[in-house]
């Protein structure tokens, strides 16, 4: 009650000086316009002809055709110079035919010992490479991420994921096979260090984008760095971490039949075989399987992610 | 009861955000910090609590100076600070208990609020907040599910659970409609007035500072331009702390010709003077 009185008496004493302020304005205001802008209401002749054209990405007409013809050129012989050779094609296209065929009529009985241990070796490699993964790509996402970790820790974690992201995944099988020999220890790790590098840097992406007043709300109680972590950081990424995860657990287990190929176990290298020694039905149950294992983690990690928005 | 002696910020930028503030408050008493967008008013309630280090001077709490302290004993001086935000800086996807919780986490150990599993005594705590703030009905639901108002109320509860010596509230009404921030300013007067809780507001809205608290501060580019009475803000002590400015708007009935000469009445003097 006693406030509402102060405002109100406080607003009487500024109304008192306000008609000297409007006069003020409206007198320095009239002078500044020109006269004609009030009474001449019809528009400017210019407007008219006023034309727009978005602005140009390269100004200078002759240069912009230059590239352009430049570029055409440019393609139409990097096209030409590709060999095509026409009798392979045709020779390529009775087995792909058999293929095809193979996969009409799909063998799954004749190699199922082979397929079942290469299944197996590819789902065991899969979820134990995912979880060595996750865990391994959570401190470093922490450590790249520049607004919790300091400079020099930053540094290394991005070197980190640098590393892991600069070689396909063959590449990286191809020296674990040379290092530890053929068998699914080496696809583990082929796909547990090519997760850390996918986890870790959309993670610490995200954790660069959170907001940073809930954090700051969360220092100023007096957490300590953990328990900020914990409910201020891992609470805001938390819905991303678990879908990158599942969306990891498929990517995981379409590569783990890709390095099987070079010797890291799994169901690659049994598709390899079955390919090598022309048993297209075998292949094509194999392939099969692969799908429908693939379809099944979409659908399934699909469900999850919807349920923990 | 607190004590900024000669405090200044400047930022990496080479922007002086606060150039030689002293202020003191009294146990219990509770300002309305006032001035324009860049004043520093975010800055200084921010060295208060160290979320930012200001560049010089000195900040005491009690017997305690602020600005020298590092790792733990920061922690301890933060959890005798509440502080209470614009956006309202809830944890959005936590909910009303685990926020409200989250201010007795410098009691707790890491492995307790991991498992989320605190003291009894703070679990009845938050509820007598919870009750105090009129949230008893939303405990378990998402931070992210409430309106503006329970929001500002949850940030609210989440300070007071803290049991402070001192609240720093930064805009606390900026994103509230007027019937709420009244109620919020209200119940933060309120409040500070059962607990004998010092508090410093930041406030854009100089009608409801001038409304909800009895002294004001009024910041200019880093500097105290004012410090006294909400009575006490005239036109031209309003000119100083914000520049100039038709300070008679506020007036009731002269809406609807304010609409015709709205804008700086600097930029048509200027004008005028080409």
């Amino acid at each position: 009650m006693r406030s509402i009185k102060a405002r109100a008496s406080a607003t009487s004493k500024w109304r008192r000086c306000d008609a000297a302020q409007v006069q003020v304005r409206i007198r320095v205001r009239s002078e500044s316009w020109p006269v004609n802008a009030r009474t001449d209401t019809s528009p400017p002749p210019a407007a008219a002809a006023r034309t727009w054209r978005p602005p140009r990405l390269i100004e200078d007409s002759r240069l912009r055709w230059a590239i352009t013809i430049g570029v055409i050129i440019y393609l139409v012989l990097a096209f030409v110079t590709v060999e095509v050779n026409w009798a392979r094609i045709s020779e390529g296209f009775g087995r792909a035919m058999r293929l095809f065929a193979g996969f009409l009529q799909p063998d799954f009985v004749t190699r199922w010992p082979d397929i079942a241990t290469g299944m197996v070796e590819s789902l065991t490699m899969t979820v134990t490479a995912t979880v060595a993964g996750i865990l391994l790509s959570i401190p470093v996402a922490l450590g790249a991420a520049r607004n919790i970790a300091p400079l020099w820790l930053y540094g290394i974690c991005r070197s980190i994921i640098a590393a892991s992201r600069a070689f396909q995944e063959i590449i990286v099988a191809i020296l674990f096979v040379a290092m530890f020999g053929f068998g699914p220890f080496a696809g583990f790790l082929t796909l547990s260090f090519g997760t850390i590098g996918f986890l870790a840097k959309l993670l610490a992406d995200d954790i660069e984008e959170i907001d940073a007043s809930q954090v700051e709300a969360i220092r100023a109680t007096g957490a300590g760095f953990w328990q900020l972590i914990d409910f201020a950081v891992a609470s805001q990424v938390m819905p991303r971490l678990i879908g990158l995860s599942l969306y990891r657990v498929d990517i995981n287990f379409r590569e783990s039949a890709v390095v099987g190929i070079v010797g890291a176990g799994g169901i690659g290298a049994t598709l390899n075989t079955a390919l090598d020694r022309y048993e297209f039905d075998s292949a094509a149950a194999i392939l099969i399987m692969i799908i429908v294992i693939v379809m099944a983690c979409e659908y399934g990690s699909s469900i999850i992610r919807r349920r923990i928005q | 009861m607190l004590r900024v002696e000669n405090l200044a910020k400047r930022y990496r930028t080479g922007d002086a955000a606060l150039k030689g503030v002293s202020l003191e408050i009294a146990k219990g008493e509770i300002i309305g910090l006032i001035g324009p967008s860049g004043a520093g008013k975010s800055t200084l309630i921010r060295c208060i609590n160290r979320l930012v280090d200001p560049t010089s001077g000195r900040v005491f709490l009690g017997d305690v100076d602020l600005t020298k302290l590092e790792g733990g004993g920061l922690r301890r001086a933060r959890r005798r600070i509440g502080m209470i935000f614009q956006e309202f800086a809830l944890v959005e996807r936590l909910t009303v208990m685990e926020n409200v919780l989250s201010g007795r986490l410098g009691y707790t150990g890491f492995w307790a609020s991991w498992f989320r599993h605190f003291p009894q005594a703070d679990i009845d705590r938050a509820f007598r907040v919870l009750e105090r703030v009129g949230l008893l009905d939303h405990v378990d639901k998402r931070a992210d599910a409430l309106s503006g108002g329970q929001r500002q109320r949850v940030g609210i509860a989440r300070a007071l659970v803290q049991e402070p010596d001192l609240l720093l509230v930064d805009e606390p009404t900026a994103s509230l409609d007027p019937k709420t921030s009244r109620q919020v300013m209200r119940l933060l007067t309120e409040l500070c007035r059962e607990r004998e809780l010092a508090a410093v507001v930041n406030i854009h809205d100089v009608v409801l500072a001038q409304m909800f608290l009895p002294r004001i501060v009024g910041l200019h580019a880093g500097e105290i331009v004012y410090d006294g009475p909400a009575a006490g803000l005239t036109p031209e002590v309003l000119t100083r702390i914000y520049g100039e400015e038709d300070w008679t708007k506020t007036g009731p009935a002269e809406d609807e010709a304010d609409a015709e000469h709205q804008g700086p009445s600097e930029r048509d003097l200027e004008v005028a003077a080409v």
